[in-house]
């Protein structure tokens, strides 16, 4: 049962297959089972099962809130949850319980939704590892599948197997991990520069950013305002357009959310024919540092669209190397600002220093935040300093304009749909990933990512394969502005495309079975059947 | 947290501050510190000549109070009045910047209610007290305010406008910045013409204007109480994201009652538009004035900033203390550093406010979860658009009130008042409608009406320090009495002392008073005939008189008669009866 998707499991409930209460205490017992992978900093379990209580009554009653209703969900810990304790991975924010709930926390709650808990990532979001949060790194669950380990062990070189795990990427590291452990079926990310699907590239999940606008943002803690946008995981496409379809929509509350009417609920056609799409493959994104299996796999996916009739064409998105530099100034800028608010006065930690005001904000905020956050404040607050400003913030603001204007030419040139990798490789070791600093792992790993925030754009990771290593690959899909269903709707036959063509087709084909994405956690051993009930397989 | 006391404490530290004249007419104003309207005459000379020339000079009775008052201000002052030879050789230049607290239900980006005086921290939204992942919404109410005050004061209304973001870490400041409109303001280029008094009896007014440079929405900070018994300091949120005007007056002032006549006059235009309370004493209305020296044909000298003036009295006297302080410092080969200086409301001077020493960057930003605020005209408004979500400023403008100026200018066509009192009726709080009042009650000369009200009725408040609403007379009251005088019943000194018996607030009406106290005027022509000739018959000597000649006589006679009536003869008709009588 755990390893089904959402919209599955959804229909074992209303067949009452499974009731609620069964369903999320399957889910509480492998959350402790998977503990060690670090997913989760709180475990709402009271709440989650009171939830499910209330569910259970309401499908006895016939009176279902709809295809989320008694279904388990996380939410990453930067979401503001009433009366469940947000961290932002922070010990700045470590035992501070907002006293109201994100609006997109409040939507899935009015659904039915089960609340599993909160889950990891990179203090305040900062970091594409999910390993730099004051609880510590969220370990990949594939690092445990037993592809990855009979691979391993072939390695002559392979070090002690316990030290030998592999980083979710990030910084909703702790959502993907949740969601690919089976301990919920859905978790929310949060995305400003790729948060969302690089980890649900390295997990082997579906990532989704929804357009800028579409979804609130009131109560996601910021990193970068004007880029940040909640983020979707789950384990296939349909399911994300079905959170898609309870979360979308204008909110009083955030005055960035488009009002122009956007059609609900996200049902997704099925396409059968795609000989009237136009496929765009941006040049700059074949990069020295893209590993050749991913090279390879998104070749063979642009041969796919093009061998079943779609157009695919060569585009140029051509200021995507200032991508990251001006991503840099803006993000530290706002960072900068969007921190000052935490000086120990009102929330969160204060220092025990009491001899001023000013030295209780310094040491406050000197113990409250790691090295990343602060690092990236005084940098934000340099680029904002009166002298600085024109020479670096407006000038990042001119160049995003000029990046969000490569990808509206693209699109008016008759491109439906960018086609990309999502990241340069599949998920490395944690040892490996730690050589080099947040700042190089960050705008390393963002690059395909990133762009697409500074243009507000919808984009979704699709995991396309395993690698020689047994690790799964994932490419991204990058859509017009608002035409987020759309997006989808390719991104799904697509899902079905890999499922039996690529496999089919693959020359590598074993590796590229999906079913095995479904297999990996050793520990799910005593699930056999679950493996097996996998629609993808 | 623990902010028990403070809104309490904030407040009477409030009201003492505040004298209870802060409404009191600049027109009539108690004597104020003038010196810096002297180099004004450069610019302006025909202008000034009047207004600034007759007090130039500083006269020993006005530096002797401030000397009375504080040692601190004893040596500027002193050396002040050494170098007579180049004393008209400074002008002064004052530029105002002016927060004005918008008259709403609810706060400029959140759903907490506007309120003065409630408890502390009781009306503090998540938004406002900066919980993370809250964001702003903007209050159609506070733009709407922002934009009749912009067309009130001829500005022109920026279509699109933009919101700011400016950083400083202070305590009252929850979220480490400020929502300002910085880059982008609502409302620019506008003026404010206001009316400086002249003439011999400061009886003339002189209209003069003030540029307007930008009117700016933005968030209020919180109160912090600093307690130093205990070393903490306790903050108040309630203020906190209240919406602010801030109007930033071009440095065209030249002196402090030039300031604190443009300054009373924003605060009647706001109060006519209901934009704001504007009430200094509740905070709604604070003043900080940039203050520089030079002579006339040079560059501009260096200015500081004057903070805490609140109230027009001591705005007015801050500044030119902080003009000859600025002078003085000169004039002694000192210099005058680029500083933030706080007006000390006891010791009347200025001092250095120590505490923001170093120099601010406020980083500013555009605020990202605020898009763009854009307004729209009968011809830029979009078909269909939802009025509830679209701010049209045509429409706005129709709405407008009628400002103080066209008041005055009617007062003046309609009642035929001078100029000058039709100021005085719209500086004191609620005169203007005691005066309305009366004229709308009763027969009597809309004339003789003005000269009571300004007069007789101004006269006994100043006296005893009350405002309008504390009088013990009403509209009504005083109406009856100047029918009274109207019909002849009363004579007019016999009118000033029923008056004076209604100030008593024995719950008389003037008809009893008259009656109880006899001050009728005679009526019966017959009787008075009779008195006349009485008093004739008993002083021949002064009837000769008047037969020689002497006009004085005849008045002689007449107060005879009056006496003799227990001053209840009208002396017209006394005069009439005595002339018919000598001349037959």
């Amino acid at each position: 049962m755990l390893g089904r998707t959402l919209r599955e499991v959804s229909a074992a409930l209303k067949q009452g297959q499974i009731t609620p209460t069964e369903l999320c205490q399957k889910c509480l017992s492998l959350i402790k089972k998977t503990k060690f992978l670090n997913a989760y900093i709180t475990v709402s379990e009271e709440v989650a099962l009171k939830q499910a209580e209330e569910s259970e009554k309401r499908y006895k009653n016939g009176q279902s809130l709809g295809d989320l209703d008694g279904i388990p969900i996380a939410v990453k810990d930067n979401f503001s949850t009433s009366g469940i304790e947000t961290t932002c991975a922070s010990n700045m924010l470590k035992g501070y319980i907002p006293p109201y709930n994100a609006t997109v926390v409040q939507k899935l709650l009015d659904q039915g939704a089960l609340l599993m808990g909160k889950t990891n990532l990179d203090e305040f979001a900062m970091g594409s590892g999910s390993t730099d949060g004051v609880f510590g790194p969220v370990k990949n669950p594939w690092s445990y599948s037993k592809q990855y380990r009979e691979k391993r062990k072939q390695n002559p070189h392979s070090k002690n197997e316990d030290s030998d795990w592999l980083i979710t990427g990030g910084s909703s590291g702790g959502s993907a991990a949740a969601v690919s452990a089976f301990t919920c079926y859905a978790a929310l990310g949060s995305d400003t520069g790729g948060s969302t699907r690089n980890p649900a590239a390295h997990c082997g999940l579906v990532g989704f950013k929804p357009s800028y606008g579409l979804v609130s943002r009131h109560g996601l803690i910021p990193l970068v305002n004007s880029m940040d946008v909640p983020g979707i995981l789950t384990r296939c496409v349909d399911d994300a357009a079905i959170v898609l379809g309870a979360l979308a929509g204008p909110d009083p509350r955030d005055s960035t959310t488009v009002h122009d009417p956007i059609n609900k609920p996200f049902m997704l056609p099925s396409l059968a024919d795609v000989s009237k799409l136009c496929i765009g493959i941006p040049k700059e994104y074949l990069v020295p540092e893209l590993s050749s299996e991913v090279q390879s796999l998104w070749s063979k996916a642009a041969d796919l669209f093009e061998s079943e009739g779609a157009k695919v064409i060569e585009v140029s998105l051509p200021h995507t190397s200032y991508s990251i530099v001006c991503y840099h100034v803006l993000c530290t800028s706002e960072v900068a600002s969007n921190m000052a608010r935490f000086d120990g006065l009102q929330y969160g930690h204060r220092c025990d220093i009491d001899v001023s005001t000013e030295a209780m904000y310094a040491a406050t905020r000197r113990e409250g935040f790691n090295d990343v956050v602060r690092g990236r404040i005084l940098s934000g607050n340099y680029f904002l300093l009166k002298e600085n400003y024109e020479n670096y913030f407006v000038k990042a603001q001119k160049v995003r304009r000029l990046i969000a204007n490569d990808f509206v030419n693209v699109f008016n040139s008759g491109v439906d749909v960018l086609l990309t990798p999502t990241t340069l490789s599949e998920a490395v070791p944690y040892l490996e990933f730690i050589k080099e600093d947040n700042r190089t792992r960050s705008s390393q790993d963002d690059i395909f990512t990133q762009a697409v925030n500074m243009a507000g754009l919808p984009a979704v990771s699709i995991p396309v394969a395993l690698s020689n290593q047994g690790l799964p690959i994932g490419l991204q899909f990058i859509g017009r502005a608002f035409c987020d269903q759309q997006l989808l709707t390719v991104a799904k036959w697509f899902e079905k495309q890999v499922m039996h063509v690529l496999c089919k087709k693959g020359e590598k084909e074993k590796h590229y079975k999906r079913k095995k994405i479904t297999c990996h956690l050793t520990i799910h051993k005593s699930e056999g059947p679950v493996v097996s009930s996998h629609s993808m397989t | 947290m623990h902010f028990r006391n403070y809104a309490s404490q904030g407040a009477s530290r409030h009201s003492e501050a505040e004298s209870p004249d802060q409404d009191s007419g600049v027109t009539m104003a108690a004597p104020m510190l003038r010196w810096g309207c002297r180099g004004r005459r450069w610019a302006f000379a025909r202008v000034d000549g009047g207004s600034c020339h007759r007090r130039g000079a500083p006269t020993g009775s006005t530096s002797n109070r401030i000397r009375g008052q504080s040692s601190v201000a004893q040596q500027p002052l002193h050396t002040a009045q050494k170098p007579r030879k180049g004393e008209h050789k400074w002008a002064a230049v004052v530029g105002l910047e002016i927060h004005a607290q918008i008259s709403s239900n609810s706060k400029l980006f959140s759903g907490s209610q506007v309120r003065f005086s409630a408890p502390p921290n009781s009306l503090v939204s998540f938004f406002d007290a900066s919980l993370p992942g809250t964001l702003p919404v903007l209050n159609r109410r506070c733009v709407e305010a922002a934009v009749m005050t912009g067309l009130a004061l001829n500005c022109h209304i920026n279509k699109k406008s933009l919101f700011d973001r400016k950083h400083y870490f202070y305590a009252d400041l929850p979220a480490g910045y400020q929502i300002t409109q910085q880059r982008l303001p609502i409302a620019v280029n506008g003026s404010l013409i206001y009316g400086v008094c002249a003439g011999k009896k400061q009886s003339q007014v002189i209209p003069k204007m003030v540029r307007i440079k930008q009117i700016q929405l933005e968030q209020d900070s919180g109160k912090s109480l600093h307690d130093d018994l205990r070393s903490q300091t306790l903050i108040d949120l309630n203020r906190a994201g209240v919406g602010l005007l801030e109007v930033v007056l071009e440095p065209d002032m030249s002196c402090g009652e030039e300031a604190a006549t443009a300054v009373r006059e924003l605060q009647l235009i706001l109060q006519a538009l209901g934009t704001s309370q504007a009430n200094m004493a509740e905070g709604q209305l604070r003043v900080d004035a940039n203050i520089s020296v030079h002579h006339p044909g040079e560059p501009l000298g260096v200015r500081t900033e004057v903070k805490n003036l609140n109230s027009i009295r001591f705005l007015a006297k801050a500044i030119d203390y902080e003009i000859q302080r600025q002078i003085n410092e000169l004039e002694n080969g000192g210099e005058i550093l680029n500083e933030t200086r706080s007006f000390h409301q006891k010791l009347g001077c200025t001092m250095s406010m120590r505490d923001k020493e170093g120099k601010q960057d406020y980083r500013f930003m555009p605020e990202p979860n605020l898009p763009p605020l854009v307004l729209y005209d009968a011809t830029s408004l979009p078909a269909g658009a939802d009025p509830q979500q679209v701010i049209n400023i045509d429409q706005i403008r129709e709405t407008l009130p009628e400002l103080p100026s066209v008041t005055r200018e009617k007062l003046v066509q309609q009642y035929g008042m001078l100029l000058e009192h039709s100021f005085t009726l719209l500086n004191e709080v609620g005169l203007l409608e005691f005066f309305q009042n009366v004229i709308k009650e009763t027969r009597a000369e809309p004339k003789k009406v003005t000269s009571w009200v300004l007069n007789t009725f101004l006269g006994y408040l100043k006296q005893q320090n009350l405002a309008v609403s504390e009088s013990p007379v009403t509209p009504s009251a005083l109406a009856e009495l100047l029918d009274l005088l109207d019909s002849r019943t009363i004579s007019s000194s016999a009118a000033k002392q029923v008056f004076k018996e209604l100030w008593k607030r024995e719950g008389k009406t003037p008809g009893q008073i008259v009656s109880e106290k006899q001050l009728e005027l005679m009526q019966d022509q017959g009787a008075l005939e009779q008195l006349c000739h009485s008093v004739m018959e008993a002083h021949p000597q002064v009837v000769m008189d008047v037969k020689k000649g002497n006009p004085r006589a005849v008045n002689k006679l007449i107060g005879l008669v009056r006496k003799a009536t227990q001053s209840r003869a009208d002396p017209v008709m006394i005069k009439e009866i005595l002339e018919k009588k000598m001349s037959l």
